[in-house]
């Protein structure tokens, strides 16, 4: 997760340059406005409902004001009114107007009295921004630079450690030459070692030390045989690539998107359930891309941008002209969080009940790319938690009187899960 | 030194010219070759194989790396969500829908809990005022839904058509008739709905020569042309028997399914002793049926002496002189009936079963006399309204070639009829022939088109079972299959725009309704109205038969006695007319008496079958035996002949059965559209001559040996009263509890302890006295024993379904039995003194011989057993992997994953609760049954785990639904509600005999039960400390 972050504020800087370079060619009509001021006004009020660039439930805005002033022939008098009340304009028998509701089907603009001219101006101003050239991805080489610096600096001090020891060995051999030739010269006899038996025929040969050997052999092999046996079917971090590339960093994490806005029935059911494709498109309806700076040198725009294309594949929505197609294909999502069928699990007693955060088994969610399994989902994990969680007993009528009965009987303040009954086999097989 | 003595194996060898054989075996001790060629077949083609050996082995060395390889991968699980996920749909969570079944044969408003859109169980709706009961045969509905031998498309002689095609077609052929002298006849079910009624009447409308004819399978229609000539109107009586002191039974078994069924749970109510009061029971009958079973007194006689005994109680009642001879026990038997009848006044009912519409009409004439509060003729059931002699009348008319056109719904006449041949020779002399059919049935299959009906889950609909009484039928999944209802057919027909919905809706709106919500009634499922909406659309019928009471009294009294046997035909418990012959928890499911499943059979007395030769030993070496050493129940077989028509079935002897008399049950036979394996029993379809369920039949003894698969082979309790403690109404009215349910004592230091207390305990006990401590009880007063919690067990908990073979290999799985005892005195308390008063061996080996063999009329006991969930549990013990385990809240859990098989615990399970899955029954060939594939596996229930292979398992006490209930609690934050705990067989009893709740709260009612003065535990002497407990039975033998 750290690349993620890596390459986010220099993309961020490039975006903000970006941003200022598109200032100087602001276009002549909106000179009296500040589009910094009319783009959060734009996002806070118009967004809904508007595009700059692309047709929404509304008309796209990019340079409105010159292409109405050009093709119409109305001024921003016009706009004024229109934006504080558009209905009254077209009960007025405003040409234009009429025109406009007639075009989006009868679906009047939400009217904004409270917009003072000098909001307008700047709303204005804002869309009158010429559009941004798509970013290059210049980025990141100063940083791979200090990667392999650092690299190259390791492998000097690993080379030196080397050409030292190899320098101590020669040291070594040199000493005992010499120390050889002086004792040949003073005529020392140097014992020669006495042929003994050697140590592994010995070793076979004593047979205390082969039954401990064997029996050290047997349980170590026990040892792995158990490791391993015993993570046959544990998919801890599982990470399988999905038909849709969806980002939980982006969704949970950059855009802070609660985990039971989508996963609603996690409060109420057994299964915290994969959204249908509609709770999607509660905010993909007008989220047709995703921002400059939300691309990345791993992922580029580009790619989310397709991603979300296959969004609306699979559920049938003509982007172009805002409506269902009624053509759907239902996404095949790989399960990654699979308990085995005799386990019993429910998301609503620890996420409703217990109050847990769902990060406490799933993981960071927020910060992963591409979900991945945490947790081992292991019989023993479950265990230890229920050991050592405390029961959320506060604001319960349900357990008011079990737990003052029961934590007087243990002599403790807070009952664990495990004091409950939360071990008990029946209480997940079944 | 060398000893000269010769040593010899055989006489043979001493003789100097010994042969060479003996020459031989001294060589070679195995004369014959193995027969190498012939295991591995023919030597040339082996070589001709281009596998060799070696080929061979690396095929089982790669297949045996690859498996093992393929093993340590785990697979990808895909998941699909919807796309537009529907509003009120949450995985994970169970919606209700209320609606109702009306298959012609059962009638009931219902709650149908789907999951994730699949129904997967029948609930009772507790709204539903009027329901017909919701028995074994409703719960087991849900599966046929997910039949794999469903029609699922609409077909002509055999062939795929598209519905507009089919319309198109038969509209044309009935425009072509249409005002000809040809008639057009709808065959139909009673439908007992008021807009389908609506509907045909305008169908008659615009096809004038329109004759509708409803058609009962097993049909009421003598009491309903009773009941016509007497009040006006079609129909039948409605009893409440909660409000009947007093009731006597001339062959009427209101338990089963006599004129509809669903009187058990008013009739439970009543058989509680309350106040030192009960009902009193009085039951002539030839068959031993549930209604006998239950009765306080039972009198066995032949259908002929019935009639006798209706006109004998009518003499005494009414205070006229009646000739005709009884034998003087049935005699005092009509006299004793009769007193009490008069005793209890309007408390009393009287019901028959005669198939005869003077002897219904009696008895009407009897209720109106006792003026009794039971009979309820403003209210008449609707659900048993067909006309026997209009059926009748056509298949003789469609072989006088008079019928133009036959459309018929619900109904298979080409099973049911008895004289079906005639049916179908007639079907084939009009020019169009139509069935609504969810199977390829009999009449399907011979039939020019096929119209693929809806499963009821997936109609709209409406009943009205009793007048006033209204239900609403609305589909709980989309259909299936390319299926389509007749009703909507019949609306395309008579031009009327707009689905059945629609028309259901707006005639409820008009007729019914008025002012009250749609919207309402279709949430409740049900709709309570003072007036009717029904229009009588059946043709008239015939009243000459029908004479004054006295000619009527005349006529029965005069019945002579029968020389022949006396067959009377009953429908059984699980299969009822045999619509659902294709559904396996049903034909698996043991029937109430006879205990035994996937069979009918002839029941014969014992008496009769010694005479005959039907008789069966228990243990003569050398004959054949009455059971096989795995537990198998054999029986010979029968050649029945009635009017001409011989049947060869299986004989069973069945206790009770009256001398002369014998039994067959419906719905077994059946051949077209259902598996072989459910392709079971015999038809007795055939004997059912003029409608009339007694018939006179010549019986003999034939060859041959019947398998059948029966689950309980010991019929007495041989004097052991603590397994049922049963006592009078005298006594527990005038004695303390302490004499009639007394607790059991035990030798601790050689003085006598109560079992109860804990110096005679192995275990400490725990402490359970927080949160929740689940008991179940069971009040053997109440229990008819219908087996409505059997199959409810079954849906809740995904039992598997095993077969014929394995249960006659006692390896059903049914984790809920309905035990059922006989007396081998004529009552169970005559058994307790006999065995009190064996003394000595010899004494007790030839008493106890013959205790084992139940009475000629005996007393019957049911005894629904589960697991016992023992405080002190002897299976949780022995269990070397602690697969089995015991709860805090009381229950005893079973970790199926843990367990590896070694059935130590079964061993030593005093109660016989625990079943062991012998195979895999689900995805497997060898058990095609209902989970063996996708279209049957959609009831699994999915809170519940399938069991694997090589592990135990047995009831949970539905820990699924305790845990749910508990977490909407904590959900809710609120404390559990008292009574809120259900368990799937609670739930499901109609009559209140089981129920089942937390003793901890004391507010529920459990908590009354358990300590109730008739409370007892099974085998309270083992000290297993169960949380089941049995309410004492108590019989009301002192006459009133």
């Amino acid at each position: 997760m750290k690349q993620g972050f890596k390459f986010y504020a220099p993309s961020k800087l490039l975006s903000t340059g970006l941003f200022f370079l598109t200032i100087i060619f602001t276009s002549l009509f909106a000179q009296d406005g500040d589009p910094v001021k009319g783009k959060s006004l734009f996002n806070a009020n118009c967004a809904a409902c508007h595009q700059l660039d692309k047709k929404m439930t509304g008309p796209a805005l990019r340079n409105v004001e010159a292409r109405l002033s050009e093709t119409e022939g109305l001024d921003r008098a016009w706009l004024n009114s229109w934006i504080r009340n558009s209905s009254a304009m077209i009960k007025s028998g405003d040409a234009y107007a009429n025109k406009i509701y007639a075009e989006y089907n009868g679906s009047a603009m939400t009217a904004f009295p409270q917009f003072s001219d000098e909001d307008i101006n700047n709303i204005l101003a804002y869309t009158a921004k010429e559009k941004a050239a798509p970013a290059v991805a210049v980025v990141g080489t100063s940083q791979a630079t200090v990667e392999s610096s650092s690299g190259v600096s390791q492998e000097i001090v690993l080379g030196a450690l080397a050409i030292l020891f190899g320098l101590l060995a020669l040291g070594l051999f040199l000493v005992n030459k010499t120390l050889r030739r002086f004792a040949s010269a003073n005529n020392v006899e140097i014992a020669e070692a006495i042929k003994r038996k050697s140590l592994w025929k010995a070793f076979v040969q004593n047979q205390f030390l082969m039954l401990v050997a064997a029996i050290f052999f047997l349980l170590s092999s026990a040892y792995f045989v158990y490791g391993y046996l015993s993570q046959v079917g544990v998919d801890q971090g599982y990470q399988p690539i999905q038909p849709i590339h969806y980002s939980h960093k982006i969704h949970a994490g950059d855009n802070g998107i609660d985990c039971k806005y989508c996963h609603s029935s996690a409060r109420v059911s057994k299964h915290s359930g994969i959204p249908a494709l509609n709770v999607c498109m509660n905010c993909h309806k007008s989220i047709y891309e995703v921002s400059e700076s939300t691309g990345n040198d791993e992922y580029s725009k580009e790619f989310y941008d397709g991603e979300i294309k296959k969004l609306y594949d699979a559920v049938g929505w003509d982007d172009a002209n805002q409506k269902y197609t009624g053509k759907t294909k239902p996404v095949k999502w790989v399960r990654i969080h699979n308990l085995p069928d005799f386990a019993y699990f429910n998301h609503s007693q620890h996420v409703t009940v217990a109050g847990l955060e769902c990060q406490t088994c799933h993981g960071p969610v927020e910060e992963m790319e591409v979900m991945y399994q945490f947790s081992p989902l292991t019989m023993g994990w479950c265990i230890n938690c229920h050991r050592e969680t405390n029961v959320k007993v506060q604001d319960n009528g349900y357990y008011e009187k079990i737990h003052k009965a029961l934590s007087k009987k243990y002599g403790v303040e807070q009952l664990t899960a495990a004091q409950m009954g939360g071990l008990e086999c029946g209480k997940c097989h079944y | 030194m060398s000893s000269n003595k010769k040593y010899w194996k055989s006489v043979e060898e001493l003789n100097p010219n010994h042969n060479s054989a003996v020459e031989m075996l001294k060589q070679k001790e195995f004369t014959q070759e193995i027969p190498v060629d012939d295991f591995l077949g023919d030597k040339e083609t082996l070589e001709d194989s281009s596998t060799t050996r070696r080929d061979f082995l690396k095929y089982v060395g790669f297949s045996t790396a690859a498996a093992s390889l393929a093993a340590c991968e785990g697979p990808v699980i895909k998941s699909i969500p919807y796309v537009v996920q529907p509003e009120q749909i949450i995985p994970g969570v169970a919606n209700h829908y209320a609606t109702a079944i009306a298959n012609g044969y059962d009638f009931a408003s219902v709650l149908i809990k789907t999951r994730e859109g699949r129904p997967i169980k029948v609930e009772s709706n507790s709204l539903a005022k009027a329901s017909c009961g919701i028995n074994a045969r409703v719960q087991a509905s849900v599966l046929d839904l997910y039949d794999n031998q469903r029609v699922v498309v609409p077909q002509k002689y055999g062939q795929a058509i598209s519905w507009s095609e089919l319309t198109a077609e038969v509209s044309q052929k009935l425009e072509a008739l249409k005002g000809t002298d040809k008639s057009i006849v709808l065959l139909t079910q009673t439908f007992a709905s008021p807009s389908t009624y609506k509907l045909i009447s305008e169908f008659k409308q615009k096809y004038t020569n329109v004759s509708h004819i409803v058609y009962d399978a097993i049909s009421e229609s003598e009491a309903a042309d009773a009941f016509q000539n007497k009040y006006g109107k079609r129909g039948l009586v409605n009893y409440d028997f909660s409000k009947a002191q007093t009731i006597v039974s001339i062959g009427a078994d209101f338990l089963g399914d006599w004129q509809g069924g669903g009187f058990d749970a008013a009739y439970a109510k009543g058989r509680v002793p309350k106040n030192g009061k009960m009902s009193r029971h009085t039951q002539f009958e030839a068959n031993m049926s549930l209604s006998g079973a239950n009765a306080d007194t039972r009198v066995a006689l032949k259908p002929s002496q019935q009639k006798v005994v209706l006109a004998k109680l009518y003499g005494k009642l009414f205070g006229t002189s009646v000739g005709g001879d009884l034998p003087t026990n049935l005699q005092t038997a009509v006299d004793r009936a009769a007193s009490e009848l008069l005793k209890a006044g309007s408390n009393a009912v009287v019901l028959t079963g005669i198939q005869d519409v003077n002897a219904q009409n009696i008895v009407l004439a009897i209720n109106e006399k006792l003026n009794s509060k039971a009979f309820d003729t403003a209210h008449p059931t609707q659900t048993r309204l067909g006309n026997d002699k209009a059926v009748a009348k056509l298949v003789s008319d469609m072989n006088a070639g008079t019928v133009g056109a036959v459309i018929m719904a619900g109904v298979n006449p080409a099973y049911t009829l008895p004289n079906a041949t005639a049916f179908v020779e007639g079907l084939k002399q009009t020019e169009l022939s139509v069935t609504f059919s969810m199977k390829n049935d009999e009449t399907a299959s011979v039939s020019q088109y096929v119209a693929a009906a809806p499963h009821y889950l997936e109609s709209w609909g409406d009943i009205e079972t009793k007048k006033g009484y209204y239900g609403l039928m609305q589909p709980t999944i989309r259909p299936l299959f390319d299926t389509k209802q007749f009703q909507d057919v019949l609306l395309e027909l008579v031009g009327i725009s707009g689905s059945y919905h629609d028309f259901v809706k707006s005639y409820w709106k008009s007729a019914i309704l008025k002012d009250a919500s749609w919207n309402d009634a279709l949430h409740d499922g049900v709709y309570t109205s003072t007036s009717s909406a029904t229009v009588d659309t059946a043709d008239a019928f015939d009243s000459s038969e029908i004479t004054t009471l006295s000619v009527a009294v005349k006529m029965l009294a005069s019945t002579p006695l029968a020389n022949d046997f006396e067959l009377t035909l009953y429908p059984k418990t699980g299969m009822g007319d045999g619509q659902q012959a294709n559904n396996p928890w049903l034909q698996e499911f043991p029937d109430p008496l006879t205990r035994t499943t996937w069979d009918n059979y002839l029941t014969v007395s014992e008496f009769d079958a010694k005479e005959l030769g039907f008789y069966l030993d228990t243990s003569t070496f050398f004959s054949q035996n009455r059971h096989d050493a795995n537990g198998g129940l054999n029986g010979k077989y029968a050649n029945v002949t009635v009017n001409g028509v011989t049947v060869k079935v299986p004989v069973i002897i069945q206790p009770g059965q009256a001398r002369g008399t014998m039994g067959m049950s419906f719905g077994y036979g059946r051949s077209e559209g259902l598996k072989a394996e459910m392709q079971t029993g015999v038809n007795a379809y055939p004997f059912y001559t003029n409608f009339n369920t007694v018939q006179n039949a010549k019986v003999e003894l034939t060859d041959g040996k019947h398998e059948f698969a029966c689950v309980q082979l010991h019929n007495t309790l041989m004097g052991r009263g603590d397994i049922i403690k049963e006592t009078s109404l005298e006594i527990f009215n005038t004695e303390s509890a302490a004499d009639w349910n007394p607790m059991t004592m035990v030798s601790l230091n050689h003085e006598e302890t109560p079992v109860d207390s804990p110096d005679v305990d192995l275990w400490d006990e725990f402490d359970r006295s927080i949160g929740h401590h689940f008991n179940l009880s069971i009040d053997l007063n109440s229990c008819t024993g219908c087996g409505a919690c059997v199959i409810a067990c079954h849906a809740e908990n995904n039992v598997p379904v095993v077969g014929k073979q394995e249960i006659r290999r006692s390896r059903d799985m049914h984790w809920l039995r309905i035990d059922r005892y006989y007396s081998s005195d004529e009552t169970f308390e005559g058994d307790n003194t006999t065995k009190e008063n064996i003394e000595g061996l010899g004494s007790s080996l030839s008493t106890f011989g013959e205790m084992e063999t139940p009475s000629e009329n005996p007393q019957v006991a049911f005894q629904p057993i589960m697991c016992q969930h023992c405080n002190h549990a002897p299976c949780e013990t022995v269990c070397p992997v602690a697969a089995s385990s015991h709860g805090r809240q009381g229950q005893n859990h079973m970790a199926y994953n843990r367990c590896v098989g070694t059935r130590y615990c079964a061993n030593n399970c005093p109660y016989k609760v625990r079943r062991f899955n012998w195979f895999l029954y689900n995805e497997n060939d060898e058990f095609d049954y209902h989970m063996n594939n996708d279209l049957g596996r959609m009831v699994i229930n999915p809170d519940v785990t399938v069991r694997s292979r090589g592990v135990m398992e047995k009831c949970s006490m539905c820990i699924q639904m305790t845990q749910k209930t508990i977490l909407d609690a904590k959900r809710d934050g609120r404390e559990v509600n008292p009574d809120e705990f259900k368990t799937a067989c609670s739930s499901a009893c109609d009559s209140g005999a089981i129920s089942f709740g937390d003793i901890n709260n004391k507010k529920s009612a459990i908590t009354k039960l358990k300590d109730d003065e008739r409370a007892y535990h099974l085998l309270d002497h083992v000290g297993t400390k169960p949380n089941v407990v049995y309410q004492v039975k108590v019989r009301n033998t002192n006459e009133a």
